[in-house]
């Protein structure tokens, strides 16, 4: 934050952000606030009562997307250290690779898990042929694994590219003067590696709870379309696709969600702010 | 992989009609927007309307008439034409959405069979030509289902445990719904609470034997043989029996639902006239039959039905006999209390985790 810049100027260089920032998130937010305590008497509270009704909806849909979230730091942890590490021409090559399947279009993507998880799939076909058995019992698609799979597949990259970018910033130099002062291979991971690491957990976490909560297409297409997610509920209260459109319910749920992300972000952020004054952030 | 490539190349076709109507910069060219049930149409017929009107196409579709009903009343899209099933066009005439037809600009409206005219969803007939129609049928694979268990033709396969993981069932309510009516004898059409819950409870019970619940995905799932059975529309029966000879299927003696897919105007469509062009374009006899071979549904225009090869013409799972047709039932637009229960019983079902 340089002072010499004068506060109108600031203003000026604003306008396309904040611009942008009202028209497609404060409207809309606006938006889902109004309907979701309207109804066709006016204002109500009793849209929030089917946040109740589909509590079982809500569970399953935190437990699939806390699951995945797990996952997704687990694997993309030691990717993203060994990538931090590496030459500078591996790591241009492997965030490289990283992005490489987001140049396909989602849906795509997910329809390919489709025909390697099918019972007639690749994987299922190559085990027989390696085995020359049937595997009657390995259901690998249409069931909550498959759909934690396509979710994990999906927004793993969104976890490894913020972990990478923090782990960059840690210094050789810091590393080995933890190993000159005597710190173990574990010492050197738990007093210096993870806490400064902790920025990237914290944005890698947001970037893949989020969409893993609120996602419906993923559960459709890997998941059967059998068990409803609450993003399928909202879609399907904002299509009608069950006979009734309701944007009041609709909107009620979607705000529940956005709360739940509102004090999950919260809180991460103060998780945040201890490490960073405690730890790694003083070093720097 | 056939589907996913058509639908791919009708995605470009999109596109590229989109992209090559935002170029043209010819203030004179009309562009209509069709919206139509996805793979139901031959689409070179386009591509021949275009040529011989200079009328440009913008061709879209949909999965349910749902999904086209919502996409139409929360104003998102203007569509010119649209061609929902019997019950959406008696709810949007109802809701003042369809616009009466000039037949005047339709003279090909005389080669529909008299028995298509009149039906009850446009009594009048004043805002809907047929273009195709047909009944629902149970696709079955006849390597892996025994012959005993499809030897009485009835709807209680998809309930049958023995093929537990390898049933699909529509991913819409009212389909669902319709055939677990059929199966305790009710009317597809009942507006009594009691009938829509013991449906629900049927429904319920048979979701842990369901693979998934799916629409189009129908096509790859059961030419792959990776489910076994599956209700479906007949034409769309006929194009996967076209693509794997395993496969067969029957109208199921507890009756099912017969359909009409019409074509219709939208109130507000600034094209009339040339919508209406379209709509006759698709009557021509030869347009009509070249729909017909490529989608297999049944058709009512009478001479296009002379014209198509003698197979098809007997095929008592396009053009059932009379008796069979009997038992089938048309859809009508349910109450909005039904609607609501319907919706509220599919939420249930697909909420009821194990």
């Amino acid at each position: 934050m340089s002072k010499g810049v004068s506060v109108g100027n600031k203003k000026a260089n604003l306008f396309p952000f904040s611009s942008w920032m009202v028209v497609f998130v404060l409207i809309p937010i606006a938006l889902v606030v109004y309907y979701a305590f309207t109804g066709v008497d006016g204002f109500t509270f009793s849209n929030l009562k089917w946040v109740y009704t589909y509590r079982s909806t809500l569970w399953l849909s935190l437990e699939l997307a806390f699951i995945s979230t797990v996952i997704c730091l687990v694997l993309a942890y030691p990717i993203a250290y060994s990538m931090s590490r590496a030459s500078a021409r591996i790591q241009r090559n492997a965030t490289l690779i990283i992005m490489l399947p987001m140049w396909m279009n989602f849906l795509v993507r997910t329809y390919a898990w489709m025909t390697l998880l099918e019972d007639t799939g690749l994987i299922n076909s190559a085990l027989r042929a390696i085995f020359g058995m049937d595997f009657p019992g390995l259901h690998l698609i249409n069931n909550h694994g498959a759909i934690i799979l396509g979710m994990v597949y999906n927004y793993l990259p969104y976890m490894i590219l913020p972990l990478y970018t923090a782990m960059t910033k840690i210094g050789d130099s810091l590393i080995e003067a933890a190993r000159d002062l005597g710190a173990s291979g574990a010492q050197v991971l738990g007093k210096v590696i993870m806490p400064m690491s902790v920025p990237g957990v914290i944005s890698g976490i947001t970037m893949v709870f989020i969409p893993s909560i609120s996602t419906f297409i993923i559960s459709k297409i890997l998941g059967g379309g059998k068990d409803f997610l609450i993003g399928d509920l909202i879609e399907d209260y904002f299509l009608g696709s069950s006979g009734v459109v309701n944007y009041n319910i609709g909107a009620a749920l979607s705000l529940v969600i956005m709360v739940l992300i509102l004090i999950a972000t919260f809180i991460m952020n103060h998780f945040d702010k201890d490490a960073s004054t405690s730890g790694g952030g003083s070093v720097i | 992989m056939k589907r996913k490539l058509l639908s791919l190349a009708l995605i470009l076709l999109v596109v590229f009609s989109l992209c090559s109507c935002a170029f043209s910069g010819n203030a004179s060219d009309v562009s209509l927007n069709v919206y139509n049930w996805g793979e139901y149409i031959d689409l070179s017929v386009l591509d021949d309307f275009e040529e011989q009107t200079g009328i440009k196409v913008n061709y879209t579709t949909f999965a349910s008439n749902e999904e086209m009903y919502s996409k139409i009343v929360s104003g998102a899209a203007s569509y010119d034409v649209i061609i929902p099933s019997e019950y959406m066009i008696s709810k949007m005439i109802d809701e003042d959405l369809l616009a009466e037809l000039n037949f005047d600009n339709i003279p090909n409206y005389q080669y529909i069979g008299e028995e298509y005219k009149g039906l009850d969803y446009d009594p009048n007939n004043l805002y809907s030509v047929p273009y195709t129609w047909g009944t629902v049928v149970i696709v079955y694979n006849t390597e892996y289902v025994d012959e005993e268990d499809v030897e009485d033709e009835s709807i209680e396969l998809l309930w049958n445990e023995k093929y537990s993981g390898k049933i699909l069932m529509f991913d819409n309510p009212r389909d669902s719904f319709a055939l677990a009516h059929s199966k305790l004898g009710n009317s597809m059409n009942t507006t009594d609470p009691a009938a829509w819950e013991a449906a629900a409870e049927e429904l319920i019970r048979q979701k842990p034997l369901v693979q998934a619940y799916v629409m189009d995905q129908v096509f790859d799932k059961m030419i792959s043989e990776e489910a076994y059975i599956a209700p479906y529309y007949a034409g769309d029966a006929l194009t996967m029996m076209d693509e794997n000879e395993n496969l067969a299927a029957y109208v199921p003696v507890e009756g099912a639902n017969r359909f009409f897919d019409s074509m219709c105007v939208l109130k507000n469509s600034r094209h009339k006239d040339e919508a209406e062009a379209f709509i006759n374009f698709m009557c021509d006899t030869e347009i009509a039959l070249r729909n017909a071979e490529e989608v297999c549904y049944a058709i009512p225009q009478i001479e296009s039905f002379e014209l198509l090869d003698e197979e098809t013409k007997e095929d008592t799972m396009v053009y059932p006999p009379e008796e069979v047709l009997e038992k089938c039932e048309v859809f009508v637009n349910l109450p909005a209390e039904t609607l609501k229960l319907q919706s509220e019983l599919w939420i249930e079902l697909k909420t009821h985790y194990k």
